[in-house]
């Protein structure tokens, strides 16, 4: 049996980071496979899914609002319905939020300018399969790069939110104005999760931070786990 | 029919483009006390009837136009 469990990342008309997430999951042992959002399955055998940053259909209306109408969308639902861990990194956070997979919704930055820099985040749970390598209360030093970063619930949501342990990242530092300074939220069922800070271009010290290898390396492991049991 | 969708950032949700055209329309030296941006929809609706094409603008929107976590919506039919 392959050693190297099989992640299916996503593509968009607009996806930019798809290449990058790809090289970081191969660089952690996965075999990462592009998949078109005109693909109406998962290719046989996928441990994983990623929806990837960029500005998919344009950003047009709302981030991620046209996009949860790909027709590869209705594989990933089913693919989380039966407990498969899917990440969605930025535009892929917003295209889960948009898309009812995770709560809240992604909107301008208080600010209102675009946010490129290192940014440090504190983990809050390590209950899920996307931090598992990671220790309570760690601080990460990943990168975020986004006009519309900043995450909303309203109180009754972000409070049950909370109770239910779904609040997983937290910045560290002002970053864009986010309910709760929260920069990663999970589903009830602790399987999608999807956060605003890129961890693929932070796998190599030789680019700054080597935290984001900490998430992605989880999510092979996951990807693994999950490849073993349905085999 | 003329059908015309007005989405709005729902009250009480902080709008900072609202207030960036506030400020800069301060700037102009216009005595605004306050601005919210919305976004606005012209579509051209196949009903049979005014009341069905405000049915299916209101689908629209709950479906795809607003995302009711933060905006509102209002519905113009034309000539109803």
């Amino acid at each position: 049996m392959s050693g190297r469990p099989r992640i299916a990342v996503l593509v968009f008309p607009g996806s930019n980071d798809d290449r990058d997430a790809a090289w970081s999951l191969g660089a952690l042992g996965a075999d990462a496979e592009l998949v078109w959002h005109a693909e109406t399955e998962l290719p046989q055998g996928t441990g994983a899914v990623v929806l990837p940053g960029g500005f998919s259909y344009g950003d047009y209306l709302r981030c991620g609002a046209i996009a949860r109408f790909a027709p590869v969308l209705d594989a990933v639902r089913e693919f989380a319905a039966d407990g498969g861990p899917v990440l969605g990194i930025c535009n892929g956070f917003q295209i889960l939020c948009e898309a009812g997979l995770l709560p809240g919704v992604l909107r301008r930055n208080r600010e209102l300018e675009f946010i490129c820099r290192d940014v440090r985040l504190r983990v809050e749970r390590t209950d899920t399969p996307f931090t598992l390598r990671c220790e309570q209360g760690q601080e990460l030093t990943i990168p975020v790069k986004h006009g519309e970063g900043s995450w909303y619930a309203d109180e009754e949501l972000y409070d049950e939110l909370e109770a239910g342990g779904q609040v997983v990242l937290r910045y560290a530092e002002d970053c864009n104005g986010s309910v709760g300074d929260v920069a990663g939220v999970c589903n009830a069922e602790r399987n999608v999760f999807g956060l605003m800070p890129h961890p693929e271009h932070a796998v190599d010290p030789l680019l700054g931070s080597g935290d984001g290898a900490l998430l992605l390396a989880a999510l092979v492991d996951a990807a693994r786990g999950r490849s073993l049991a349905t085999a | 029919m003329k059908v015309t969708v007005l989405v709005r950032p729902k009250h009480g949700i902080l709008d900072p483009q609202g207030e960036a055209v506030q400020g800069s329309l301060r700037k102009l030296g216009f005595a605004v006390g306050g601005a919210r941006v919305g976004r606005l929809v012209d579509l051209e609706v196949e009903a049979a009837s005014a009341q069905e094409a405000r049915d299916q603008a209101e689908r629209m929107c709950q479906e795809l136009l607003a995302n009711p976590l933060i905006e509102s919506f209002e519905i113009e039919v034309d000539g109803a």
